[in-house]
């Protein structure tokens, strides 16, 4: 699963250091338009529906926050 | 007579001393303390410039000291330009010498950018300046002088050619802007806006004076709630915000997010927008989830002072269809001009050419560019007038609206037909499962190029839906997939960048 989101990650934004970063989010790294495509790419991907509840910003600030919140949706 | 933007200040401080006026995240000022901050910074800088009429450089955020300085730089008797200090530094360079300000209002950390520019001038420190003795016979004076063309602000756009222009603005222009919107949307002081747009981007324009004017109040919104929005609902509740004027991307991102599913906003009352073409099926999103609010297309550039034209959405539309412009904005006239030549009937496209006192002065420092834009009404031959030209291609429709049609640089000649390249655009973003999506035309290899932006890549559902929508000669040639769209600082897609990464360069 991690492969699958780093994949995503990479592709929407290789400038960021993905593995390292602990607030994506809270320090500006991804913006709106950011969000808006990773939450449509992880949708697609994973076969889930990230809604208006999970997007919280700390589900969306560090790689490992991704991963629970794919793996919570997923069950 | 109302000359000055101030007197809209003035007037609010009398009537309603005690109400809130701004609040962030943070932070909030009354009335009251909103006109006493601005005179301490106004009587700081008469002091430390000894300036009039020049440009005052502000560095600002998502705060309301940006919004305290700006009116406390007009009391000085300058104009503000607000600077993003997120941007790079070399264009912050760039602005600085077009402008050669004699004063910054800053915070500690800009310092360190100043340093690294060399700036020259005086670097007022915005906390300091709140606390400086208030000088009313400076201010008195000031103002006395002060005449209504004399400008308040320079709002830097990104020009074609990669030179910032600033677009200088007077205060009779802003005057005659948000008399128009009072008018003609009913503000009063009921109205509590919430602000989006960034300040030294021109829609937040209408949020700060409109604020001032009716006695209002405005909240800035954090950046990071539009990302995430569902505290950007619930901050639309807490604060009871009931108009927003926001860009067309800010609506866009609630629809791509589908995030009207589970909870509304339930004070609002307008929803304005502007800043590019508005898809029906954005809006028809938001009309459904909120049926009994106003919706109001605008439209206009920096150079006219914000909006020439709007529309006030009255009946269904489909997904498919072109959301009209509208009508002109009381004393302000458009002329649609194919060449030198007055278009009257509908259908026809011509260039929106703007006639009013919502005219900019022009862009500072830069004569040559401003000639180029703002010239001579060419129906007028008998004396001076200017008016300005778009660059925006439009046309009257069977119903007597304006309908955008294009940039005048969008229409294309492909295969022997005439294409809009918009009216691709409208069909193409029409589709479900396009987030965004642009064309440019490769007249090198003579095809129609497709940006576009979903979660997958669709050609071939594109080619199969869009040919029940367009004619096949109207249909793009290469498809480009984007999970996500370059986008400018004023947060539109980035077409200069694209057509120079993927486009053979063919110079026009």
């Amino acid at each position: 699963m991690k492969e699958q989101l780093m994949k995503i990650l990479n592709e929407l934004r290789p400038d960021v250091d993905f593995e390292n970063e602990t607030a994506l989010v809270t320090d500006g790294i991804l913006d709106s338009f950011d969000i808006v495509s990773l939450v449509g790419e992880i949708n697609a991907e994973f076969d889930i529906t990230v809604g208006v509840d999970e997007l919280e910003p700390e589900n969306f600030d560090t790689v490992a926050a991704m991963l629970d919140l794919i793996a919570d949706l997923a069950d | 007579m109302l000359t000055n933007v101030l007197d809209y200040l003035d007037r609010s401080v009398t009537l309603y001393p005690e109400k809130i006026a701004l609040s962030d995240s943070k932070n909030e000022a009354t009335y009251a303390e909103f006109g006493e901050k601005s005179d301490a910074i106004g009587s700081a800088i008469i002091e430390r410039s000894g300036t009039k009429n020049s440009p005052i450089v502000v560095f600002i955020d998502r705060n309301i000291e940006s919004v305290i300085s700006f009116m406390g730089i007009a009391k000085s008797g300058n104009f503000y330009v607000p600077i993003d200090r997120q941007l790079p530094v070399k264009r912050v360079e760039l602005i600085v010498e077009t402008l050669q300000p004699k004063a910054a209002i800053i915070w500690d950390k800009d310092n360190r950018i100043l340093d690294e520019i060399n700036f020259s001038g005086e670097r007022i420190l915005y906390e300091e300046a709140i606390l400086h003795k208030v000088n009313a016979d400076a201010l008195n004076a000031v103002r006395e002088k002060s005449i209504d063309t004399d400008p308040l602000y320079a709002i830097f756009t990104s020009g074609s050619t990669g030179v910032p222009k600033g677009v200088l603005v007077c205060h009779r222009s802003v005057i005659d802007l948000i008399e128009n919107f009072a008018e003609t949307f009913d503000f009063d002081d009921t109205r509590v806006f919430g602000n989006q747009a960034p300040f030294d981007f021109d829609v937040s324009v209408k949020d700060i004076y409109s604020c001032i004017r009716n006695g209002g109040s405005m909240h800035v919104i954090p950046k990071l709630f539009f990302s995430f929005p569902a505290k950007l609902i619930a901050c639309i509740n807490e604060r009871k915000i009931n108009t927003i004027i926001w860009a067309t991307s800010a609506l866009r991102i609630i629809e791509n997010l589908n995030a009207l599913e589970k909870t509304l906003p339930e004070t609002l009352k307008t929803i304005m927008f502007s800043g590019e073409v508005m898809p029906n099926k954005v809006l028809n999103y938001w009309r459904n989830k909120l049926p009994d609010v106003s919706y109001v297309n605008l439209y206009g550039p920096t150079e006219i002072t914000c909006n020439c034209l709007y529309y006030k959405v009255d009946r269904p539309f489909n997904d498919e269809d072109a959301l009209p412009i509208g009508v002109a904005f009381k004393n302000t006239d458009i002329l649609l001009l194919d060449g030198d030549n007055l278009i009257t009937e509908p259908g026809i496209k011509g260039e929106i050419c703007v006639r009013g006192t919502s005219l900019a002065h022009g862009y500072y420092n830069n004569h040559e560019k401003t000639a180029e834009a703002f010239c001579q009404n060419p129906l007028n031959k008998a004396y001076p007038e200017l008016i300005y030209r778009t660059g925006d291609l439009a046309k009257y429709g069977e119903d007597g609206l304006i309908y955008f049609v294009s940039r005048k640089d969008y229409q294309i000649k492909h295969m022997g037909h005439r294409i809009e390249l918009s009216e691709v655009e409208i069909a193409i973003n029409s589709l479900p499962y396009i987030d965004a999506g642009c064309c440019i035309y490769d007249k090198t290899n003579e095809q129609i190029v497709l940006f576009y932006q979903s979660a997958n890549e669709c050609e071939r559902d594109i080619m199969k839906d869009g040919t029940k929508l367009l004619p096949k000669y109207m249909m793009p040639n290469r498809f480009i997939h984007f999970t996500e769209l370059p986008m400018t600082k004023n947060a539109k897609i980035d077409r200069v960048k694209l057509k120079g990464e993927y486009l053979d360069n063919d110079k026009d």
